[in-house]
């Protein structure tokens, strides 16, 4: 029960079915998580079975997109002055039985950021589409080179951040696929990011957004956004929060 | 040397294109900082048709020797292009200011429903506060 009072934060649209059980498994955890979900755009009723279950609601106007939602969230958590922060999808892919996993190397202050890492550690639970799993290798390959830090797993959403990670996300995030190129930005603002193994489970109700066409157009879009940030300059947080 | 009529022409749009922008900007339907790069086109096209030795000047720089009014579309050509990315550019930048109002109007609305729920003297703006975020949770 004690220590600093942790945010999840959740973006999720048209999750009305899924998001119950993920507010549900989160407060479950110990006393100290507080659940804010993003609802995008949703048109069922992921706000009211979100509140149900003992989150607070922020509803988008309209839909951003994830990259969009996730900031707000991380706006919210950032105004709100939570020292902690984790990121978990809505779908109920990610288990909130990883989140103390995730946050145990912020809270020993080893890392800023933490990624819930398929790839990892060994691990049979979780095979992806042959399309998808080469992405994913692809982006790990090229962030790891470009940024020459090891990292396996550039597209997790499952993450968890201290305050520096927080500032980070809130005031500057990416939109349309963000997680490849949010890990670049970590890692060019030199905040210390860590991976750990975790398992990720099927996606309980819907499909997945990604399709194989979706797929290489993704791939596209993200790895010359990754060339594109290579080259522009960054400020650290710490400056960019002093008035 | 242009001929006459193409030089005439192509003065007389450029002159018409000069005075819609200006009574655009007269009439506050057009920015300043959007309506300069429509003068500059009008003004270059006004000089290049007018100008009816220049035109083949240019053309003779460029190597265009069949036919120098050619140059007047290509010039136009190129103004249209860096319109257009001018454009684009406005129009990201317009989706990034959207993007941040969505996010602080979310993030507001929020705070006002957070407050509302706490204060205890207020049932009927609560009431009437649900109504209007919420009409799905009535309808289950």
């Amino acid at each position: 029960m004690s220590g600093p009072r942790v945010i999840a934060v959740v973006p999720a649209r048209d999750e009305a079915d899924a998001i119950g059980p993920v507010v549900a498994g989160v407060l479950a955890l110990d006393g100290r998580f507080d659940v804010v979900v993003v609802d995008d755009g949703s048109t069922d009723a992921t706000a009211a079975v979100a509140a149900e279950h003992g989150a607070a609601v922020v509803r988008l106007p309209f839909n951003l997109g994830i990259g969009g939602a996730v900031q707000t969230g991380f706006q919210y958590a950032l105004s709100k002055g939570y020292a902690l922060a984790v990121r978990l999808d809505g779908d109920g892919q990610h288990d909130p039985g990883e989140l103390p996993k995730l946050l145990a190397p912020v809270e020993r202050g080893e890392a800023d950021i933490v990624t819930g890492s398929r790839f990892a550690g060994e691990n049979d639970g979780y095979r992806p589409p042959l399309a998808r799993r080469a992405g994913i290798v692809w982006f790990a390959k090229l962030v790891s080179l470009l940024t020459r830090q090891r990292v396996t797993d550039t597209t997790s959403g499952f993450q968890a951040l201290n305050r520096k990670g927080i500032a980070l996300f809130a005031g500057d995030y990416p939109s349309d696929y963000p997680e490849v190129e949010a890990t670049l930005l970590v890692l060019k603002h030199r905040l210390r990011l860590a991976e750990v193994p975790v398992q990720m489970r099927e996606r309980t109700h819907g499909t997945s957004s990604i399709t194989f066409l979706r797929s290489v157009y993704y791939m596209l879009k993200v790895t010359l956004a990754l060339f594109v940030a290579m080259f522009r300059r960054y400020t650290l947080p710490e400056e960019k929060a002093r008035p | 040397m242009t001929p006459v009529r193409i030089s005439l022409a192509a003065a007389i749009a450029s002159i018409l294109l000069i005075l819609v922008v200006l009574e655009l900007i007269r009439g506050r339907r057009l920015k300043e900082r959007y309506a300069l790069l429509w003068l500059v086109t009008g003004i270059v096209l006004l000089v290049l048709s007018a100008w009816r030795g220049g035109l083949n000047t240019i053309a003779g720089w460029l190597g265009v020797s069949t036919y120098p009014p050619a140059i007047l579309f290509a010039a136009a050509t190129l103004f249209v292009i860096v319109l257009l990315l001018h454009y684009s550019t406005v129009l990201s930048e317009l989706h990034d200011r959207n993007v941040v109002l969505a996010q602080r109007v979310a993030l507001l609305e929020q705070r006002l429903q957070e407050l509302a729920g706490r204060s205890p003297g207020a049932p009927e703006e609560e009431g009437a506060e649900r109504e209007l975020t919420e009409p799905r949770e009535r309808a289950r």
